[in-house]
């Protein structure tokens, strides 16, 4: 996967996830050209587009739109469930997650994020690992001191 | 006083209620104050809190680069709060391309080195996102330690990260492979996963990898078959499929290793046939893993049977009511059919269906799988499909639609009556989105089909006594009518139906075209040389027609009047002529690119046929009136050493530049050259002898996006100082043709540009003929050329606009 864009049906980015290099300007560009193709598709079209050499994967989730840039060689189905895994794990955090629960802890949503996906790769499949993860690492936040190892046990 | 500042989301919630984007902007500025005043002397306590804060900001676009230090330090800190959110900003802000992204290199290494294995995994995950080559190789031996680590956490993030650092260090492929074999063998998924893909990874860069790897294939064949039969894990599976992603990357890899290779294909092909035969494909989550087995399949040697299966399963996609998966068939498909011919042709009749598919993305690849699909047998009944299609399909696909159909119909035309009535289809439905050739094309070809004079003038002449508003159908027709008008109200055609025509009623007509407002320039320019052909076929007076004539001496246009005032002269001072002229013309050869040049060159976007006939009146009147024609023939010039000084004080000064000999008749714009120059040429002969003749202007490529390339040359013919020619070069080594290309220049004022028309408007793919256009730009005041570029095309059926400044012009172009 190159990157990742979440945003709003009004087009306001909620989170960017990069895999690839690129410059803060080539960034904003790709996002907001990217933005208004797939907002400018209808409701009953495919998941799919081709745009610039990349292959799209975009699925709308009430008022967020999750869009993937995938490479030739990859699968656009999977990618489907990529992204609707990653859904599956932040209702889970979030409980019945909104738009609203996003912007408020969008480093959450990244945290989150990185346990599911590395280097634009999946690294764990299992929901329950991912989740688990994430819990310990909240917990380890709450203590202010440097925690030794014997106190957490990792999966 | 110092105003307390915000929390993160109290900070949210005044943004999100900010009115206006200038509301929001105060709320931002304000806050970024804040933020940079506490990064100088703040509390480090609450340093991530005011990076947190930074970051949204940052997601809305506003500048954030004055956190990047506040990154390193969070980093650096031993709080795992501070850890957390440090890396997440360095992954935000911190870019390869900046030298501070280095200086977060050593904190990396320590906290891989010394970390918990949740530090650990941000350092891993930090790394794998923004990791530059030189980080790679400054960490590739603490990843390849943390490979071996007890926690399984920490291993799969190892594996994964490896994978970046090979993409961007490929020489690293020597590190990593060998922890791969034992790698292989561990249970957990996540760590099995990251393997799989690491291995791909290795056997994509390196064919010694690859053959190692191959050895691996049983192993693979393994673990794929223990998840698809026994391995239900709960908390892996997704609707009732094991593990779908680990799946589709182990069958990802199998196919890498089976690629031209028999016997790892062998080992395969049980497991494969097994795969595509009992995975559930009622969700998603099956037609993944199902379509991977496909395309694994595909790709390398397996047994035919099998590859008659996968074919057939992805006929089975087409019928699916999920239109992703009918999107992916379709792509699929449209790959295997140059490969697979006859096994895709038997979904030809789904894929036909699936042109009527109101998903525009859907459609478009049903119109390209349909057209790779007709072949001489099926040719009639495609045809009928596809221009139904076309009458009903969305604008932006009828061009590639038009376009395709005539190609389709060019080489499997089974007669030419079919062939030209397809055309003339083509061109009622779709006349202005066919390709400026077309209309010469189907002129070529009635032109050489005797046989079917009578029937192309008779179904023309209906045509256009319907409908004069499709120009290249009235184009046509209008030729058509001035060359075999006679057969109109002569004799009979056993291939259509009888119709009586009037000379009266066919004159009215082609008034009617000339005097439409719905007609180009270049239809108007037809309509008269019809008429006027007419003249001699008709049985009845010449009167109306010469009226007309006379009337269009004084048209506006300058292009007809020319015509009308030399078709007047005919009828006066040369009628005993006008038979000969105006006999029917004989059959122009197909020729693709020479019709081109010529058209170039005289510099007129009407088609080669009428240029014949136009240029040998023009001939004929230029010896008649003996006026000089546009042609402009340079004396050839080859100086002897010993006469040179001799030579170059009688004849014109210079040698005559390339660019003016090939293209012999040049546009009347070119300036006659100087014939009695005698005396200023002595101190420029002068010069010449003593200095070296003038280097060529290099080539300059200014363009390149996805293989479409564009290279400008750059001619200054010596004997006009102010003038630069610059040809434009479009050449395309993709796989995609390039279509409607237009290109647009724009220059300083003080410049004079003129654009001559484009050799065409496509460029075909695989390194086809490239497209050529010349621009002539006068720069008297010899000021520093600057050029602007703007161009438009359609390139994998998007449209792209492209508008770019031409930065490193040689300094030999305008001084």
């Amino acid at each position: 996967m190159q990157f990742m864009l979440l945003f709003s049906r009004q087009g306001k980015l909620r989170l960017q996830k990069w895999y690839v290099p690129l410059s803060d300007k080539e960034k904003k560009k790709i996002t907001r050209e990217l933005v208004q193709t797939v907002l400018a598709r209808k409701p009953k079209m495919c998941s799919f587009l081709e745009w610039r050499d990349l292959k799209i994967v975009y699925k709308r989730y009430a008022s967020l739109y999750f869009c993937c840039a995938i490479e030739d060689q990859d699968n656009e189905l999977i990618t489907l469930e990529i992204i609707h895994r990653y859904v599956e794990l932040l209702d889970k955090y979030f409980g019945s997650v909104c738009e609203l629960d996003i912007i408020f802890n969008f480093e959450k949503a990244y945290f989150i994020l990185d346990e599911f996906l590395l280097g634009g790769e999946v690294q764990e499949t299992s929901k329950k690992n991912v989740l688990k993860a994430i819990e310990q690492a909240d917990l380890l936040q709450e203590k202010t001191e440097y925690v030794s190892q014997q106190e957490v046990l990792w999966v | 006083m110092v105003l307390p500042s915000l929390k993160l989301q109290d900070l949210i919630e005044q943004i999100r209620g900010a009115k206006t984007q200038a509301q929001e902007r105060e709320v931002i500025q304000k806050e970024c104050a804040h933020i940079r005043a506490s990064f100088r002397d703040g509390d480090p306590l609450h340093r991530h809190r005011q990076l947190a804060k930074l970051l949204y900001v940052h997601m809305l676009g506003y500048p954030a680069h004055f956190g990047q230090m506040e990154c390193l330090k969070l980093i650096a800190s031993t709080r795992f709060t501070d850890k957390r959110v440090g890396y997440l900003g360095a992954m935000l802000l911190l870019d390869e391309r900046q030298d501070a992204h280095l200086l977060i290199t050593n904190s990396i290494k320590n906290d891989m080195s010394q970390g918990v294995p949740a530090v650990q995994g941000l350092a891993l995950c930090t790394l794998s996102t923004m990791g530059s080559a030189e980080m790679c190789r400054d960490l590739a031996s603490e990843v390849e330690k943390l490979l071996l680590q007890p926690s399984p956490y920490v291993r799969k993030k190892a594996v994964l990260t490896a994978v970046h650092m090979i993409r961007k260090v490929p020489e690293l492929s020597s590190i990593f492979l060998p922890p791969c074999t034992q790698l292989l063998r561990e249970r957990h998924h996540g760590i099995l996963l990251g393997t799989v893909t690491l291995i791909t990874e290795l056997c994509e860069r390196s064919p010694a990898a690859l053959k190692h790897f191959r050895k691996m294939v049983p192993q693979l064949v393994q673990i794929l078959r223990t998840l698809v039969t026994t391995g239900y894990s709960k908390e892996h599976s997704i609707s009732g499929i094991s593990d779908p992603f680990l799946q589709v990357q182990i069958l990802r890899l199998l196919r890498i290793l089976g690629r031209n290779h028999d016997e790892s294909s062998d080992a395969m092909n049980d497991l494969l046939a097994q795969v595509a035969t009992n995975t559930d494909t009622s969700r998603n989550a099956g037609n993944a893993v199902l379509f991977e087995t496909v395309m694994t399949i595909m790709d390398i040697r397996s047994a035919a049977g099998l590859r008659v299966l996968a074919v057939n399963i992805l006929g089975r996609f087409l019928l699916n009511s999920d239109k992703n998966i009918r999107y992916v068939a379709l792509t699929s498909l449209l790959r295997l059919v140059q490969s697979d011919h006859s096994a895709v042709q038997r979904h030809r009749p789904t894929v036909v269906e699936c042109l009527q598919e109101p998903d525009a993305s859907l459609s478009r690849r049903a119109l390209e799988l349909s057209l790779a699909l007709v072949n001489s047998s099926n040719v009639r009944a495609m045809m009928q499909e596809l221009q139904t299609f076309l009458s009903s399909c969305p604008p932006d696909l009828r061009a590639d639609c038009a376009s395709g159909i005539l190609l389709a119909a060019e080489r499997f035309a089974p007669n030419k009556r079919w062939h030209i009535d397809t055309i003339l289809r083509v061109l009622t439905m779709a006349g202005i989105y066919v390709r400026d050739d077309a209309v010469a094309n189907l002129i070529q070809l009635i032109g050489g089909a005797q046989e079917l004079h009578a029937y192309s003038v008779r179904r023309l002449y209906s045509a256009l006594a319907e409908d004069i508003s499709q120009q290249p159908t009235v184009q046509v027709a209008t030729w058509c009518i001035g060359e075999y008008g006679d057969l109109l109200w002569e004799g009979s055609c056993e291939e259509s139906e009888p119709l009586q025509v009037e000379e009266e009623e066919v004159l009215t007509l082609l008034e009617r075209v000339l005097q439409s407002h719905l007609s180009l320039p270049a239809t108007r320019g037809y309509a008269l040389t019809a008429l006027m052909k007419l003249s001699t076929r008709l049985r009845g007076d010449n009167n109306r027609i010469r009226q007309v004539v006379s009337v269009y001496g004084s048209c506006l246009d300058v292009e007809l009047q020319q015509r009308a005032v030399e078709y007047n002269a005919l009828f006066r001072k040369y009628d005993h002529m006008r038979a000969a002229i105006l006999e029917k013309m004989p059959v122009v050869e197909p020729s693709g690119p020479q019709a081109d040049e010529e058209a170039k060159e005289s510099g007129e976007a009407v088609p080669s046929p009428s240029e014949p006939q136009a240029s040998k009146l023009m001939d004929l009147l230029d010896l008649l009136d003996g006026s000089s024609g546009e042609a402009q023939q340079l004396p050839p010039m080859a100086p002897s050493p010993e006469d040179s000084l001799v030579h170059l004080l009688d004849l014109p000064c210079d040698p005559p530049a390339p660019a003016c000999s090939s293209s012999a008749a040049h546009p009347a714009g070119a300036p006659p050259l100087p014939v009695d120059d005698g005396t200023r040429c002595l101190r420029p002969t002068r010069e010449l002898l003593l200095s070296p003749t003038p280097a060529p202007i290099p080539n300059l490529r200014v363009f390149e996006r996805e293989g479409l390339q564009i290279n400008l040359s750059f001619v200054r013919p010596p004997e006009t100082p102010s003038l630069l020619l610059i040809t434009v070069t479009a050449t395309n080594t993709s796989g995609g043709d390039v279509t409607h290309f237009i290109c647009q220049a724009a220059v300083p004022k003080s410049f004079q540009l003129q654009l001559q028309p484009p050799s065409g408007d496509t460029v075909p793919a695989q390194g086809g003929l490239p497209m050529t256009q010349l621009l002539r730009i006068l720069n008297p005041n010899k000021a520093p050329l600057r050029l602007k570029l703007r161009l438009t095309y359609t390139h994998f059926g998007q449209s792209v606009q492209e508008i770019f400044e031409v930065n490193n012009l040689p300094v030999e172009t305008w001084q």
